[in-house]
């Protein structure tokens, strides 16, 4: 009986992945939840497996063996644009936004799955064509304010500095209103202030849009004071999970990051 | 000051996402029109109208498909003329066996050009780069091949050309210059509209960042295979339509040589140097290309009398050559981007602080 | 039974003459990333520069070489003008790049020429193989020393790439331009060195389809020929080009005797990219391709 009550605030369960590519492990055995409406941050050194499980969760990559659910749909082997459609959007450690597109054209694609109009009625930007086209423009608008980029709109993505790139392509991730918003180093390269800036949208995005958050971030300073819960990898195996209270004196994370070995 | 911005105050989006959004381009626009549609007809030459104006119109449609592929969505495709003769193949064979109306047997020749076009896509999904331009050769091959050996597709004619039948629309029959050049300027103005619609909207940004980053538009929710298959096949149709044009409006009487490789290789360039992902630079490569032939002869001649044909053949080979490379190099966004530059000039003229 | 063995020897034999071509292909990809479609246009204008060249008496060594130095200057200036603007731009525009090179070579070639079909006799019979003849095989005796010029070509090639310190820098920059040239290898020498010996190639094979075929236009077709057979084999392996070039040239031929018949002929343009779109749907990175690893 608990056990249903619990599965009622989860949102993902990562059951027990294996992801290997050509011999080299890059996740072994990892099982994890994600509640509803939290922001969960995974740590770990570099190639711990962190990106790779953000790529399990949308499916870049697929788990052999191993499970993941969200919502009750079994996301395992699903093509990554349609779990897109279901609702999980991210960000990406090497900013990946559309060159050549504008700031308001890369934050429309945000809600690519979301426009649903024909071919015929897109042609001829008649009836649900234009009708979407307008309403959608209207929701990327209130993106675009909320970061507050209007000056930018019309600019090609290609020609922003990075740290207004990844403003964008948070905005993008954004707009989709995403269930589960997966973050790929956020914060990587930017100056305090532009940190402070987003770690303040981060949590914005969780109070004002319900958005649960999983985030993958270096930063210890900023993960302890956004988190609610952090899980923590090492070369391909979680090595802990708690609250920030509790990693921070969890004595193998400490082993892990200050590379202390045989105590 | 000659093009303003200031002063035009739009209150909704409606009004900010209308294809001229500026009372000035309206205007310009409108006046096109009147010229388009008024102005030529009246006052123009047979010479004009069959040697230029038409087939200026149909390779900006053509151009305008490959445009689709290779300027949007990324996808290079040499197999483009191809599609064309299976236009013009196909428009024939619905107007000389089944006697469909005129306008129908241009659709159907679309509709089979895009089947076909999306046939030869459907590797694009798994294949990439390179391994998709041979494969686009290979459409370019094995169209010429069927068309040339399977004698019923040009109506048993032994060198597989086609004599188009006489066109009629409701009744009234087209066949002087003028009639054929303001159909074939409907047809053209209609689709190009129809490709705008598509290129401004969802679709559009779909094949954009299928061309700019393909593993993150998958990842963002672009079907990656639905959307290059869109591609090729609305790229296919505009071929299909431009080849039943060059049929039925501009040579009335084709072989499948009219459709060659290297016309594929022409329309890449027009599409270059008119400027990739840009609908008027469709129209702006396709202008510069059908001029330059006639403008390379006019110099020469001025500078050097009468010279022989294969000496200005390799003339516009080199030109042609060195144009697509100085656009690569100079200015990738083509013609289309210096009509931009000269629009900001404009904006700012006769007082430029 | 002998003569389907004369049709595949034949076939294997103009299979060598497609290697000829696409492995100048694969050592451009390989160095410097640029699909040069501009390749055939080079077979051309090397052809056409040497068999020139011999019409003006000049003696074939010294042709030979005089040409070889046009097709190095081609390179320099092919490395200056072309590829230098247009270093780190996505490989679609090189490749459009290389488009436009090959009209302008081609009309280059024939401005400066003329564009008449030039024979060309480098002294080797177009005849039969007189002990094959006698066991019942048609075989040229063309055929087989342009099998055996290729073969060696290939043979120096491949030392060349794996023996030598340039051969050795030429693969690292393949690998990867960024960490080769942080130790010291300079991207354009590497280019300028690529695209000579790619030059080389394009002589050598012009002089051997220009012998068959006479020296003209189409010789810069056939880097038609030559496409079919950088899929079969993966566009990076000079191995992969040879066995490729020999499988198609077989079939090819094959097709041609046994199925053009009754489709009514015309195979040869078309069965290639026939084959090579099949071959495609089963290893999408050919023969010896590897799969590009995308990263995210």
């Amino acid at each position: 009986m608990s056990m249903n009550v619990d599965r009622d605030h989860i949102l993902v369960e990562v059951e027990d992945i294996h992801i290997t590519f050509g011999g080299l492990k890059a996740l072994n055995g990892i099982c994890m939840n994600i509640n509803k409406g939290e922001i969960l941050a995974t740590i770990g050194p570099n190639g711990a497996g962190k990106t790779t499980l953000i790529n399990a969760i949308n499916g870049v990559c697929h788990p052999n063996p191993g499970r993941i659910v969200f919502e009750g749909k079994d996301l395992t082997n699903m093509r990554p644009h349609h779990v897109a459609s279901l609702g999980i959007a991210r960000t990406f450690q090497n900013v990946a936004l559309f060159k050549g597109m504008s700031v308001l054209d890369n934050i429309t694609m945000g809600r690519h799955s979301k426009i649903k109009s024909g071919f015929f009625s897109q042609g001829l930007y008649w009836g649900l064509g234009q009708k979407m086209e307008i309403e959608h423009r209207e929701a990327v608008e209130i993106v675009i304010e909320w970061l507050e980029i209007q000056n930018i709109r019309e600019t090609p993505t290609g020609a922003l500095p990075y740290g207004l790139q990844k403003k964008v392509e948070l905005g993008r991730a954004l707009a989709a209103e995403p269930k589960l918003l997966l973050l790929d180093e956020p914060m990587a390269g930017m100056s305090l202030e532009e940190k402070e800036d987003i770690a303040r949208f981060i949590l914005d995005a969780r109070e004002e849009f319900g958005t649960t958050i999983c985030l993958i971030e270096h930063d210890m300073g900023v993960v302890m004071d956004v988190s609610n819960r952090i899980v923590v990898l090492e070369f391909g195996e979680k090595i802990a999970e708690g609250t920030p209270e509790e990693i921070r004196n969890n004595q193998r994370v400490i082993n892990a990051y200050l590379g202390t070995d045989g105590h | 000051m000659l093009y303003r911005e200031c002063g035009v105050f739009k209150s909704t989006y409606a009004e900010d996402m209308a294809i001229f959004p500026l009372p000035l381009d309206k205007w310009g626009m409108g006046i096109l029109l009147i010229v388009a549609f008024l102005v030529i007809p009246m006052t123009a030459d047979r010479y004009l109208l069959t040697s230029i104006m038409i087939p200026f119109l149909i390779y900006s449609l053509s151009t305008l498909g490959l445009n689709i592929l290779t300027g949007y969505s990324g996808q290079l495709s040499l197999g483009h003329a191809a599609f064309m003769a299976v236009g013009a193949y196909t428009a024939f064979n619905l107007s000389a066996r089944l006697d469909l109306p005129i306008l129908l047997c241009f659709l159907g020749g679309g509709l089979m050009s895009a089947a076909i076009g999306s046939l030869f896509g459907i590797p694009s999904v798994r294949i990439k780069g390179f391994y998709l331009i041979v494969a686009t050769l290979a459409a370019q091959f094995t169209i010429e091949w069927v068309i040339t050996h399977w004698a019923w597709v040009s109506g048993e004619n032994v060198l597989g050309a086609i004599d188009t039948p006489p066109m009629e629309i409701l009744g009234r029959s087209i066949d002087t210059p003028v009639e054929k050049y303001l159909l074939t300027l409907v047809v053209v103005i209609v689709l190009t509209i129809f490709a705008k619609n598509l290129v401004r909207g969802k679709i559009g940004r779909a094949w954009m960042s299928i061309r700019d980053k393909a593993v993150a538009s998958e990842i963002i929710g672009v079907s990656q295979f639905r959307y290059k298959l869109l591609a090729f096949s609305v790229s296919s149709f505009y071929a299909g339509v431009a080849g039943a044009l060059i049929a039925f409006c501009h040579l009335g009487c084709v072989q499948v040589t009219e459709f060659e490789l290297l016309l594929s290789f022409w329309i890449l360039g027009m599409v270059i140097i008119g400027g990739m992902g840009s609908i008027l630079g469709s129209f702006l490569g396709a202008g510069f290309m059908v001029l330059l032939p006639i403008y390379i002869n006019r110099v020469v001649r001025m500078m050097a009398g009468v010279v022989p044909s294969d000496i200005l053949t390799n003339l516009e080979l080199m030109i042609f050559g060195g144009l697509i490379i100085f656009f690569l190099i100079v200015e990738p966004y083509g013609l289309a981007r210096l009509w931009l530059i000269i629009k900001g000039k404009l904006r700012l003229w006769p007082i430029p602080y | 039974m002998l003569f389907f063995l004369e049709v595949i020897l034949s076939g294997l034999l103009a299979g060598v003459m497609y290697s000829l071509v696409a492995i100048g292909f694969v050592l451009i990809l390989k160095a410097s990333g640029v699909f040069n479609f501009a390749q055939g246009a080079m077979v051309l204008f090397a052809a056409l520069t040497f068999v020139c060249l011999l019409e003006k008496a000049i003696p074939f060594w010294a042709a030979f070489f005089i040409t070889l130095a046009v097709m190095i200057v081609l390179a320099v200036a092919i490395e200056r003008i072309v590829l230098r603007p247009l270093v780190a731009k996505p490989p679609i525009i090189l490749f459009m790049a290389t488009i436009g090179l090959a009209f302008f070579l081609e009309g280059l070639g024939q401005g400066i020429w003329g564009a008449d079909v030039h024979g060309l006799n480098i002294g080797i019979p177009d005849d039969p193989f007189e002990w094959l003849m006698n066991k019942g095989i048609l075989i040229s005796q063309f055929d087989l020393v342009a099998a055996f010029i290729a073969a060696i070509l290939v043979t120096v090639l491949v030392l060349f790439f794996h023996k030598t310190a340039t051969g050795t820098a030429l693969m690292a920059v393949s690998d990867d331009p960024e960490a080769a040239q942080s130790v010291g290898i300079s991207l354009r020498w590497i280019w300028v060195i690529t695209w000579s010996i790619s030059g080389f190639v394009a002589l050598v094979a012009g002089i051997m389809w220009g012998t068959r075929l006479g020296v003209q236009y189409s010789l810069s077709l056939i880097v038609l020929k030559a496409l079919p057979v950088l899929i079969l084999g993966g566009f990076e392996s000079i191995a992969g080009a040879i066995i490729a070039g020999l499988i198609i040239g077989a079939s090819e031929k094959l097709a041609d005797v046994y199925i053009g018949p009754y489709v009514g002929g015309g195979l040869e343009n078309f069965f290639p990219y026939f084959l090579a779109m099949v071959f495609l749907c089963f290893r999408p990175y050919g023969l010896f391709g590897r799969e590009a690893i995308e990263r995210v």
